[in-house]
């Protein structure tokens, strides 16, 4: 049987469970590559995907119809991530307390003497230069990014799934781009 | 209006800008020229591939989580206790009516014959009516649905009810109206036992008889001749 989402979702909510595992099946794909480029691990991807659908189901009741229910979806796939990437960062912050391991800077490393920015676009290097720096944003700034620029999220939407004031996802799509575009200067340069 | 800062211009670049900026973008060399270089950089950003997933990705992922999912009862508005209990009390009315037609020759009966016809034929055309919708519904049920542990249930239901319509019917002499009840409880009892027949088999059973169409007019002329009395 072919439905819609939202008569799949009411269904559902019903307790059919073929109307649930439709939406799932019609989802995955599109809430695997969020939590991808949310997490930028393909095994955290995975668990992000049955967690949300997970989370989904046991909330459907709370699922008004007032949002399409992709965006429903994208909702709890953002915030899964979103709580996924903070553990992810508290038990790095841990383990680099425990064994006094240097910090990082991406911007120094970009900065670094190093393969110059024409052999880094010919090698095709330039999205791995995309991962760390992405790492760099804070958690709001990069979901709101990730978001906007790659999922093509509206900033209204974007300020729905994440509990935030329009202003606040505004500025942080806005830092994004100022921090990422400083990362990837040499890159983006080669490029233009 | 003062030029756009570096913020809006960002905005600009994915669509989120007033009408007012937009314009003031459009007329003004200085914020265009600001915007084509964000806009060059944005557009140079490294694409952001995640790993391919196959097609069956979707049948797999729901593969994984239905043993996950918590058990839910699945709740329709007709199984609700204020819409069941016209049946309850149409059951209750029959077995009261079909006690006294077996013990007519030791009562005496405390409402007029008419009275209780009326009931009855009434009690009689609510059950068909229902009966009805529980058999269009499995003639549109899709094909190869066999959980339909609802509908099982449901027509468990109804064979009780049947069952004591059905003997009353024969009791009074109705004989046209007990056989199509004894068809109906065949019927009934296939859906409630399941297994021994699918879903297509049970369809073609219904059609082989032209059981929906008998009771759908049975169930009209039932009802009639009750509001008649």
């Amino acid at each position: 049987m072919e439905w819609t989402d939202s008569a799949a979702a009411e269904e559902a909510r019903k307790g059919d469970q073929r109307a649930f595992g439709a939406l799932v099946e019609r989802h995955s794909r599109s809430v695997f590559r969020l939590a991808f480029r949310m997490t930028g691990n393909e095994q955290d991807a995975e668990d992000l995907v049955q967690e949300t659908f997970l989370k989904a189901y046991k909330q459907l009741h709370r699922f008004d119809g007032r949002s399409a229910f992709g965006t429903w979806l994208y909702r709890i796939a953002a915030n899964c991530s979103l709580d996924l990437i903070r553990a992810r960062k508290n038990r790095a912050e841990r383990q680099t307390s425990a064994s006094s391991s240097e910090a990082i800077d991406l911007l120094d490393q970009v900065a670094a003497p190093g393969p110059s920015p024409e052999r880094l676009a010919r090698s095709g290097q330039v999205a791995s230069l995309l991962k760390p720096a992405l790492e760099q944003l804070t958690d709001l700034e990069r979901t709101a990014f990730v978001l906007r620029h790659y999922e093509g999220c509206g900033i209204a939407e974007i300020a729905g799934m994440l509990g935030v004031e329009t202003n606040a996802a505004k500025h942080s799509v806005f830092r994004a781009v100022q921090k990422l575009r400083r990362a990837l200067q040499p890159v983006v340069e080669v490029a233009q | 209006m003062t030029h756009l800062d570096q913020e809006q211009l960002t905005l600009a670049y994915y669509g989120e800008v007033d009408a007012e900026s937009a314009r003031h973008l459009n007329g003004c060399p200085e914020c265009k020229l600001q915007f084509d270089r964000i806009k060059a950089s944005l557009d140079s950003f490294p694409e952001y591939p995640a790993p391919e997933r196959t097609d069956s990705y979707g049948k797999d992922v729901w593969l994984r989580l239905l043993p996950q999912l918590p058990v839910k009862s699945r709740r329709r508005p007709w199984l609700s206790w204020w819409t069941m209990a016209p049946a309850f009390a149409s059951l209750v009315a029959i077995a009261f009516l079909a006690g006294m037609l077996t013990q007519r020759n030791r009562q005496v009966p405390a409402i007029t014959a008419e009275a209780r016809e009326r009931v009855l034929l009434m009690a009689m055309s609510d059950h068909l009516e229902r009966s009805q919708i529980l058999l269009v519904e499995l003639a549109h049920a899709a094909p190869g649905a066999n959980e339909l542990k609802v509908e099982r249930a449901r027509a468990r239901d109804l064979i009780t009810e049947n069952q004591l319509l059905r003997d009353t019917a024969r009791s009074a002499g109705d004989m046209s109206r007990a056989a199509l009840l004894d068809d109906l409880e065949r019927v009934l009892l296939a859906i409630a036992n399941g297994g021994a027949e699918d879903l297509d088999a049970l369809k073609e059973r219904m059609q082989g008889n032209d059981l929906l169409f008998k009771v759908r007019v049975m169930s009209a002329n039932t009802r009639q001749e009750g509001r008649k009395l």
